[in-house]
Order: structure tokens, then C-alpha cells, then sequence
């Protein structure tokens, strides 16, 4: 049996302009296209850029020594910590934590200046806000370099690794080390999963709802058409965000792109197609148009969560890693990352691809069954 | 006997159930190449289910039979590439030109040159000026009249119309049957659907169908004359207390006002002569043995059913 009937090709493309031309037509979509990206890394890159500033900090001061006040000074000069209460014993430290009224509390222990000075590396106790972990994060691994500054800078003492004191922090705290070049890579994977779902998922519903599915099933067109000439305009929507976010991510946050760029586009390509294969599935199976956006963020979310992009894969449990790697943006964010920070080349990446593309297939696949051709 | 190859239209006890509910009951039907056929019936009596099964959007139930010689069950592809199917909603895309609708459906099909034939039918249906407007802003007689020539653009072999006149005014009703007359005439079978019964007049064979059964077929003088039905036109002046005093009485079928006049029809010639003896001396009427109207005939069709129906 041949796949491919006489006619493919015209009937594909028939449909594939009349879906550039519906695109064209609608003005929001279009605007979208280039908006969403664009809004997107902007919110994203620079919230995530921007180092928290004057988080409130209580002190407490078990000794009143010159290093003491030193270190509060340079707390206090950084403008990292802004310190709010002065507090006077520990019961007080537990409570302004616990009550939300600041994010820090340091505690100096009493013959902290001592111990320094034997050179005990005395523990300086501080309790992080845990649940602002990137907040709290950032603000703590700077505490130490402050610290450390401070005291060399008003004591002479010598700069020595390891430390003349140590940080003990609280086990509240989640080290998190995002940093923009980690985030805008992984943003390319995360707004082209969300924009590129959408907008197949509404392809099939969208002619049921509008009643055009009627006329379309009684002319001569065959589902792989069908999917083929709804998908392919997308990848060229796809291939254009993509580009606009890497190019603004270069612009702005000066990400590199060590590795070739024209594996990255391919790859990126690849990723694309298994989004827009995946929407494409939810489309035939969505009854209409709500469920199919609700289809959407029901993947999206652990495509989000499980991926990698917002908590490091390897520290999620061996179930959410499994899911994971079932989700497509899990692959591609190890790809785009490695082409753009560690310039890795195709051989290392083979595994990613190949997941990639078996997961569209099973798309395209499920959703050629799902397909129905009459009206049943 | 017609040769087969001439029967365009050739299915039987086509049945087709919805959640259980039989919407479409044993319906068997041929039309004959180069016709224009007639589907009649109320809104809800299965026409739109029936016709969706001659061109393969729906599978039957139950029942088999061909279109264009083409097994409905199992050749629905070659049936779409052979047939032109108005739906009766509109349903080509609002959001393209009339244009690009027309060059959509010529690539669709296949046809060489996709845009000289957009040209050609844009030409054919007066549309111009209107080829890039989009066809969602069209009126509605434009829209029908787009929606056919979507249709036979391809240069299908059988038309199927799903009530292509509902809410179009007289005028392009007027002109959209004259259109499907000339497409009979080059060779066009048309199947087309509507409860409009003057339209009927304007078919060669009619079908009559209701609660999804087919109650009657065949040309509009064989469904009058197979209805057996005897009709007295009353004239005069003040006729509804008249009408209100015949309803119901025992051997008139039925009583319905046509403009100045009263139609009483039964379907025991006998018992209305009966019952209506009393009446036909009284000063200031005029009663007439007559003709009953395809709509008097319909209406009787469709009561007898109901009570099939509901027995």
C-alpha cells in the first residue's frame, strides 16, 4: 500500500496556506507570536536577574565586640541586607523568622571575636526565609564573601581559605544556584512548549466549533494532510521565536552561543515539531477549544516542573525523573543548554534527539488514530 | 428500467441511530441522473443525517447501498472526490477571501490550475468586486450562492444540498434554484433538501420524509395521486368559525385555511361527503371539489405517521 496517495503534496500545501492565511488574518495570534517571547524573557531574565536588594535582616548580638560592629557595618553597606531589629535574645531570633517580619536573622555568638582570633573558625548562626529560596539564596552566598571582606579589610586579618569563621546556616534553606545563563537557554524550551501546544491544540477544535470541519471532511483530504498542513506553518512561527528569544538573550543578558548554531536550529526544529505534534494530539481529542487550552496546561505544568527548568533534575526523586523524561522540553533543555553554554556538538547528544523524535512520533501517531474522518 | 450506471443514488434501509434514539429509520431511495430531487420534511425529520450518509460523513447503522456506484460503507473517498455537499450551515472559512476559499478547495481537489479556476467560478457566480472581501462578511444570499459554486467548482458528478435556501430572501432564491436548473441541465444530479414546499414544484422527483421515516416519493403528481386524499376548497367570506366548527368532526381529516379559501381533505371520500353535506347549502359559501396541495398531502403524510409514531 502506498502511504503517500497521488495528490499529498497539493492537498498538504492547500491546507498549509489556508493555515498561513487564517494565521495572517488574525491579528491577537499574530501579535503573540512576536509579543509573548519577547514579554516573556524580559519578565523571566530580569526577575531572575536582578539580585534581591534590602531584604530585612534582624541581628542578634550575643558579645559587644569591634568585630561584631564591623560585621554589621558591612552588612549594613551592602545593599543587600537591610537590618530592620536588633534583637536581644534568642527566643525573639525564633519568633520576627517565624512571624515573616524579616528574611535573615543572624546570630554572633557570644566570644565569637575570640575564637576568631585563636583561630577556632568560629560558627556565625544564620536563619534563612526558606520560602523565597532564590531570595534567601543569592543573599546568603554573598553573607560570607561580606563577612570575610569585612573582617580583612578592618583587622588586617590574613585572607585564608578555608574561612576564619564558618556559616551555619538553617536547614530551611534550598540551595538554589540560577543564574541568567542557566535561565534563558531553558526559557527558549519553556515559551516554545507553551506558545506551540496552544496553537495546534486549537486546530481541530477550532474547525468543529466554526462548523468548517463539515466541508473540509466531505472534500478528499486524509488525516496525515490534514496534521501535516496544520503543523508546518507553526514550525515556522516556532522557528522565529526561537530566534527572537536567543537573539534577545544574546542582546540582554549577553548568553553565549558557544556551540553551532546551526545544530541548535535544527534541534530547535526538531523540538518544535514534537510540541506542535503534541498540541495537535490534544486537538483531536478535545471535544472543543476550552478543553483543549486545558489539555495544554495540564502538560505544560510538569513539562515546567519536572523538566529541569525550575529545580535541578538530577535533585528530583526517581519517579519525577521518569515522568521527565517523558516530557519533551526535559530533552531540549539538556540540548540547548549544552549548544549554547558548553558548546557541545551532536554526538553528545544523540540520546536527547532520538527521545525527541520517538516522542513525536507517538504523537503523530495517536493523533492519525484519533483523527475520525466522518462525523460519527 | 433505468440502466444502473444511470441510478446516481441507490441505498436502502439506511438506518441511523444517535445514543440509542433511531433518528433515521430504514430509508431506501434512488435517484436517477440529471434529476433534481426533492428532500422534504420538517426541521429534525433526519434529512441532514440521510444526506450525510450518502457522502460518507456519517456511517450507517444499518443498510447499505451506493452513491455515484460507489459503496457508501467502504468507498466514502472516491464518493468525496465525486460529489459536492452544501452544508446548511455555511461552513467555508469567514476568515478567507471568497477568493482564497476557492482557490482552498480547487488545490484541495486537485485541479491544475487552482487559481484560473477560482477566476472562472468567481466570473460564473457574479462575484465580482466581491473576490476579496472576506466570506464571513458576506450577506446571505452571497454566502449561499458562494458556498454552491465552492461546491461545484471541482466538477462533481452529484450535488447534495442541505437546505440551501433557509433564509435567503425571495429574490436569490429565485435565482439560486435557476442556477441549480442550468447545472441540471449540463448533466448534474442534485439531491437538495428543504422545507419549503413550493420549492418542491421546482423539483423533478420529490421524497417526503418525517420522524426519519420516508413516507412518500416520486413526481409531485404521483405524491398527490398516491395520497388518495379528497379536497373541498371553500370560499367565501368569515370562514374561521367555520374551520373551527369542521375541525375534528368525525370524517374530515383535516382543515386548513389557504389565504381567501378553506382546504377540507379526508382521506375517506365517502365520510366527508357526509360531513360536510350540511354545510354546503349555507348562503355565502362556494364549495369546490379540488386538487389537494402538496402541503395538504404532506401534512395528512406526516399525522398518520405521528400516530405511528406514537402508538
Amino acid at each position: 500500500m502506498k502511504f503517500f496517495s497521488a495528490g499529498f503534496l497539493t492537498r498538504t500545501y492547500a491546507i498549509l496556506m489556508k493555515e498561513f492565511i487564517q494565521l495572517r488574518r488574525d491579528r491577537v495570534t499574530f501579535a503573540m507570536i512576536v509579543m509573548l517571547p519577547i514579554m516573556q524573557l524580559l519578565l523571566f531574565g530580569y526577575a531572575i536577574n536582578t539580585t534581591p536588594r534590602n531584604l530585612p535582616t534582624a541581628v542578634l548580638l550575643q558579645e559587644s565586640s569591634d568585630v561584631g560592629r564591623s560585621i554589621i557595618a558591612a552588612l549594613k553597606n551592602t545593599r543587600y541586607f537591610t537590618i530592620t531589629h536588633q534583637l536581644s535574645d534568642e527566643a525573639e531570633f525564633d519568633r520576627v523568622i517565624r512571624s515573616g517580619k524579616v528574611l535573615f536573622a543572624i546570630e554572633i555568638p557570644a566570644n565569637f571575636e575570640r575564637s576568631l582570633r585563636r583561630g577556632d573558625t568560629p560558627a556565625l548562626l544564620v536563619a534563612a526565609d526558606a520560602t523565597d529560596p532564590v531570595a534567601a539564596g543569592s543573599a546568603l552566598s554573598a553573607l560570607g564573601r561580606i563577612v570575610q571582606t569585612a573582617l580583612v579589610h578592618d583587622y588586617a586579618l590574613p585572607q585564608q581559605e578555608p574561612a576564619l569563621f564558618e556559616i551555619r546556616s538553617h536547614a530551611r534553606y534550598n540551595p538554589s544556584a540560577n543564574s541568567s545563563l542557566n535561565i534563558v537557554p531553558g526559557l527558549v524550551g519553556v515559551i516554545l512548549t507553551m506558545t506551540m501546544l496552544v496553537f495546534t491544540a486549537l486546530s481541530v477544535t477550532r474547525e468543529i466549533e466554526r462548523g468548517t470541519m463539515e466541508t473540509l471532511l466531505a472534500m478528499p483530504v486524509k488525516p496525515i494532510e490534514v496534521m501535516l498542513g496544520k503543523i508546518l506553518p507553526y514550525v515556522l512561527v516556532g522557528f522565529i521565536q526561537a530566534s527572537l528569544i536567543i537573539a534577545f538573550g544574546s542582546l540582554l543578558f549577553g548568553v553565549p552561543v558557544i556551540g553551532s548554531l546551526t545544530l541548535l536550529a535544527v534541534l530547535s526544529t526538531l523540538f518544535i515539531a514534537t510540541n506542535l505534534s503534541i498540541g495537535y494530539t490534544f486537538s483531536t481529542v478535545a471535544q472543543n477549544q476550552l478543553q483543549a487550552v486545558q489539555m495544554t496546561f495540564m502538560f505544560f505544568l510538569p513539562n515546567l516542573l519536572l523538566s529541569g527548568f525550575m529545580f535541578p533534575f538530577a535533585g528530583m526523586p526517581n519517579w519525577a525523573q521518569t515522568v521527565g523524561e517523558f516530557l519533551p522540553l526535559t530533552h531540549y533543555l539538556r540540548i540547548v543548554r549544552a549548544i549554547m553554554l558548553k558548546g557541545a556538538t551532536f554526538a553528545e547528544l544523540q540520546y536527547d534527539t532520538l527521545a525527541m523524535f520517538l516522542l513525536m512520533l507517538l504523537a503523530m501517531f495517536v493523533a492519525l488514530r484519533r483523527f475520525r474522518t466522518t462525523l460519527d | 428500467m433505468v440502466p444502473a450506471s444511470d441510478i446516481v443514488i441507490d441505498v436502502h434501509g439506511l438506518t441511523k441511530r444517535f445514543d440509542g434514539r433511531a433518528v433515521v429509520k430504514n430509508v431506501s431511495m434512488q435517484v436517477k441522473r440529471g434529476t433534481i430531487y426533492g428532500f422534504l420534511g420538517p426541521n429534525g425529520s433526519g434529512k441532514t443525517t440521510t444526506i450525510r450518509m450518502l457522502c460518507g460523513l456519517l456511517t450507517p447503522d444499518e443498510g447499505s447501498g451506493k452513491t455515484l456506484g460507489y459503496d457508501i460503507l467502504t468507498e466514502t473517498d472516491k464518493i468525496k472526490r465525486q460529489v459536492g455537499y452544501m452544508t446548511q450551515k455555511f461552513s467555508l472559512y469567514q476568515d478567507l477571501s471568497v477568493r482564497e476559499n476557492l482557490e482552498f478547495v480547487a488545490r484541495l481537489y486537485g485541479l491544475e490550475k487552482p487559481e484560473a479556476a477560482a477566476q472562472a467560478m468567481i466570473d460564473r457566480l457574479g462575484l465580482h468586486g466581491r473576490e476579496k472581501q472576506l466570506a464571513g462578511e458576506l450577506s446571505g444570499g452571497w454566502k449561499q450562492r458562494l458556498a454552491l459554486g465552492a461546491c461545484t467548482l471541482p466538477g462533481p458528478q452529484l450535488l447534495l444540498l442541505d437546505e440551501p435556501t433557509a433564509g435567503v430572501d425571495p429574490k436569490a432564491r429565485r435565482e439560486f434554484w435557476n442556477e441549480i436548473h442550468a447545472l441540471a441541465a449540463e448533466g448534474l444530479t442534485a439531491l437538495v433538501s428543504t422545507h419549503y414546499m413550493d420549492e418542491a414544484e421546482r423539483c423533478h422527483e420529490i421524497a417526503y420524509i418525517a420522524y426519519g421515516e420516508l413516507l412518500t416519493h416520486g413526481t409531485v403528481q404521483e405524491v398527490v395521486d398516491h395520497a388518495n386524499l379528497t379536497t373541498y376548497t371553500v370560499g367565501g367570506k368569515n370562514l374561521a368559525p367555520l374551520q373551527h366548527e369542521l375541525t375534528g368532526k368525525p370524517g374530515i381529516d383535516m382543515v386548513a385555511p389557504f389565504g381567501a379559501s378553506l382546504h377540507v381533505s379526508s382521506r375517506d371520500a365517502k365520510a366527508l361527503e357526509a360531513a360536510i353535506a350540511p354545510y354546503r347549502k349555507q348562503p355565502g359559501l362556494k364549495w369546490e371539489k379540488s386538487e389537494p396541495s402538496l402541503e395538504d398531502v404532506f401534512i395528512d403524510l406526516m399525522t398518520r405517521a405521528k400516530d405511528n409514531f406514537q402508538s
